[in-house]
């Protein structure tokens, strides 16, 4: 059956190949035993969890919370991405994932985990002008900004 | 994981009062009517979209202004696409023109998705990242999306288009990105939270009011009054998907 | 008698061996390529579009499969219809199956919108698609023909190999129809929404299959020195013939009830009259060469002194030829054909509605495409050159014919 077993070599390697190279694009791969990175503290006082929980369970909260939004339509905002982003993006970049010492990216960059959810969602708050933050969505209405403000702190996408 | 979703946020002081100082001047630009379809159909943002109702919308061709494209840029603006309508670039709502070919008469129409009750895109999705939601708005989960776009294969209405190049700087309430199918969504970021899509909203701000959108499911809501008092039309009618948009004038 | 075949390494060409592999190699390591640079891009250096949005990968994903569920008839006809000049290339049949089927899907995968997902197509199945029921389907070959080409091989196995070979060939039939759905089940465009699109890609698959074969194998006689006997290329062409006759049959009979249904004529006008490249195609490339040509070569009247033209090799070679213009016709015509929304309407818009969709291929799909023939040909290179694949019977006959000389 080498036949088949090398079939099989040949599958197995074009996927090696490919989880390779996928993993090889993630932007700033951690160097072994570099310094672990500094963060940015957020806005608030306080994160919606506990800090070790979070550094633990961000990434089940976040899952579970897409999916109630994103199907069900559920759309409480204590866990939510666009709240992450709002809190955590950098003073300097604005982003929480343009530089790699902006919030998500250090750690991911370290952790050497690839991050997928920045090739959808933005990695920056909501621009929008001051005066109108917290404005009721329907009366920011103009036509040129189109974008209404969602309550302030983010309901979530 | 159960208390994740019944704790509503409370939005830090500064914009709170923000909020409340803003609420008040916007009671005052509002149209009267808007403000209170908005409060009508509220729901706390703990509940799921519900399915009991039915999102639709209506367009009445003869009010739609031929060359008019107000609702396509309400729509990139608020989505955030680039406005390019070269063959590989996404378009979630478009202007067509029909011609009569007996007699000649032309007139224009917006054609998005139709939001089915069966939708044939929900159907063939492999993974079932192409979903209808309880309340009837049809989209895209680009969280299993795996760009086969099969679903656009299976599209009666065109309605659907493939991310061909890397995005950024997308809409924080509209994510979109490279690899996946997207179509219209109703606008439903501004639906969960009681605003109409921003085609609609945008038609009527320049005076057309060609487009109605609301829940099919309720006789008293301003759509089915519409629909009950006048004679309507889905597109491929044959398939007998139910669509969500209905066309008044063709 | 077995010195006869490439079995020993020592006695094997094996310079021609690694020559091959490295031409194969090549165009795998483009596919690559191309795979890695439009992953960076995205489909926008592609031809396809939000109008073709199936393009040349397809054609030669949904090639490769179709024929490798083909390919797999001739190892039925020996185990399920028990005749033993089709039992000696069992073995070659479901490993060429398995080579074709792993090169179409490679490409299928590698044209996703997010490759990175497959695991997700895996993990998440929507059972009302019928593309979710191929995955299972194409999975599902892997291990069956893997266990019925283990079965074939092994003699401590060789009592499972008839129940084996059924359970292949209902799957192959399954898959097949599975395959043609695809199209078949797309209600809304006129060009694919035919309950014959699943039957006639079966009779399809058993024309292309067989051609692929009867291709590979006069390569592999060649390659050893060996002619296959006169009395085995007589049955397979004649079958080949059978099969091509039966797909153009079917090939009329779906154009011929697309003409009864008023709203597809002008579907038909623009396939069989005005569609440019996709007519040529039809008429010239599925029709004229993969079909009528082939057919005259098959049965072409000859002497008793030329009965050695037999056209085993160029004949299925055009059969192939064929066959990619019929999936090229039917998977890009079908899509180039636009919607229509309104009838009794004229449309545009800056959607491209109301007028046929332009596709021109760009060289990074050709590379992908190319890239799942690569692979099919390494795994039978390599799986020839290991392992007894060289059809057993007609030894014993060019032996027996040998010491009757």
């Amino acid at each position: 059956m080498n036949g088949m077993a090398s079939l099989g070599k040949w599958l197995k390697l074009a996927l090696l190949a490919g989880a390779a190279a996928l993993t090889a694009v993630a932007p700033h791969q951690a160097t072994a035993g570099s310094a672990k990175p500094m963060l940015e503290r957020g806005k608030g006082e306080q994160c919606v969890e506990d800090t070790q929980f979070m550094r633990r369970n961000h990434m089940d909260l976040l899952k579970h919370h897409r999916n109630e939004t994103m199907r069900q339509g559920i759309r409480t905002t204590k866990h939510s991405l666009k709240g992450c982003v709002d809190c955590h993006a950098s003073t300097k970049t604005g982003s929480v994932a343009a530089s790699k010492d902006d919030f998500c990216a250090a750690c991911h960059s370290y952790a050497a985990v690839k991050l997928d959810c920045w090739d959808c969602h933005a990695t920056k708050p909501k621009k929008r002008p001051a005066t109108l933050a917290g404005m009721p969505p329907a009366a920011s209405e103009t036509g040129t900004s189109p974008m209404a403000p969602a309550l302030a702190g983010g309901k979530t996408q | 994981m159960s208390d994740l979703h019944n704790q509503t946020e409370i939005p830090d002081s500064s914009e709170r009062r923000d909020f409340l100082k803003l609420g008040a001047l916007a009671a005052t630009v509002l149209a009267p009517g808007v403000m209170l379809y908005g409060i009508a159909n509220s729901r706390p943002p703990e509940q799921g979209a519900s399915s009991k109702l039915r999102w639709g919308m209506l367009i009445d061709t003869t009010k739609c202004g031929n060359g008019c494209n107000t609702c396509v840029t309400a729509c990139n603006t608020e989505n955030g696409l680039n406005g390019k309508t070269g063959p590989q670039d996404s378009q979630w709502i478009r202007k067509v023109n029909i011609k009569n070919l007996s007699n000649g008469f032309e007139h224009d129409l917006p054609m998005m998705c139709q939001h089915c009750e069966n939708p044939p895109c929900v159907d063939v999705c492999p993974t079932g990242a192409s979903m209808k939601r309880a309340d009837g708005i049809v989209l895209v989960d680009r969280h299993i999306c795996i760009g086969c776009r099969y679903c656009m294969m299976a599209c009666p209405y065109k309605a659907r288009s493939f991310v061909h190049e890397p995005i950024t700087d997308q809409n924080p309430e509209v994510p979109r990105g490279k690899g996946c199918v997207e179509s219209c969504t109703f606008c439903v970021q501004r639906v969960d939270r009681d605003e109409t899509p921003a085609c609609v909203e945008a038609c009527n701000a320049n005076g057309q009011n060609a487009m109605i959108f609301g829940d099919l499911n309720n006789p008293e809501s301003e759509i089915s009054k519409a629909l009950s008092g006048q004679a309507s039309v889905e597109v491929r009618a044959d398939l007998r998907l139910n669509t969500g948009v209905r066309y008044q004038g063709i | 008698m077995t010195e006869h075949v490439c079995l020993d390494k020592q006695d094997c060409k094996i310079k021609a061996f690694w020559a091959l592999m490295a031409l194969g190699g090549v165009f795998v390591l483009a596919a690559m390529v191309a795979f890695f640079h439009l992953e960076h891009t995205g489909h926008i250096e592609t031809g396809m579009t939000n109008q073709i949005v199936w393009g040349l990968p397809h054609v030669f994903a949904v090639f490769l499969i179709v024929a490798a569920s083909g390919v797999l008839n001739v190892a039925s006809i020996g185990s399920v219809f028990g005749k033993s000049l089709y039992k000696a290339r069992a073995p070659l049949s479901g490993m060429l199956a398995l080579a074709m089927l792993a090169g179409g899907l490679a490409v299928l995968v590698l044209d996703l919108g997010r490759p990175d997902r497959l695991i997700i197509a895996m993990t998440h199945y929507n059972f009302k698609s019928i593309f979710a029921w191929n995955m299972i389907f194409y999975n599902g070959f892997f291990a069956i023909v893997g266990l019925y080409l283990l079965t074939l091989m092994d003699k401590k196995l060789k009592n499972y190999s008839k129940p084996m070979g059924f359970l292949a060939f209902f799957w192959r039939l399954a898959l097949t129809t599975a395959t043609g759905s695809i199209f078949g089940f797309l209600i809304a465009r006129a060009g694919y929404h035919s309950a014959l699109m699943a039957p006639m890609f079966i009779i399809m698959s058993f024309g292309y299959g067989l051609a692929v074969f009867m291709v590979v194998q006069s390569a592999m006689y060649r390659w050893n020195d060996l002619t296959v006997d006169p009395n085995i290329r007589r049955r397979m062409k004649n079958l080949l013939a059978v099969f091509v006759g039966a797909s153009l049959y079917f090939t009329i009979v779906l154009h011929l009830t697309n003409m009864y249904v008023a709203k597809q004529w002008d579907f038909e006008r623009f396939i069989l009259l005005e569609g440019g490249i996709y007519t040529k195609l039809f008429w010239i490339g599925q029709i004229l060469l993969g079909g009528i040509v082939p057919l005259i070569l098959l049965f072409i009247p000859r002497s008793q002194a030329s009965q050695k033209v037999c056209f085993c090799f160029m004949a299925p070679l055009l059969v192939i030829l064929g066959g990619f213009a019929q999936m090229y016709v039917t998977i890009i015509g079908g899509q180039a054909f636009p919607l229509e929304l309104f009838p009794g309407f004229a449309e545009t818009s800056s959607f491209y509605d109301g007028v046929a969709h332009a596709y021109s291929p760009s060289i990074w799909e050709a590379m992908l495409g190319m890239g799942g023939i690569a692979i099919a040909f390494m795994a039978t290179i390599i799986a020839v050159h290991a392992l007894k694949f060289m059809p057993q019977d007609d030894l014993h006959i060019l032996q027996g014919r040998r010491s009757s000389d």
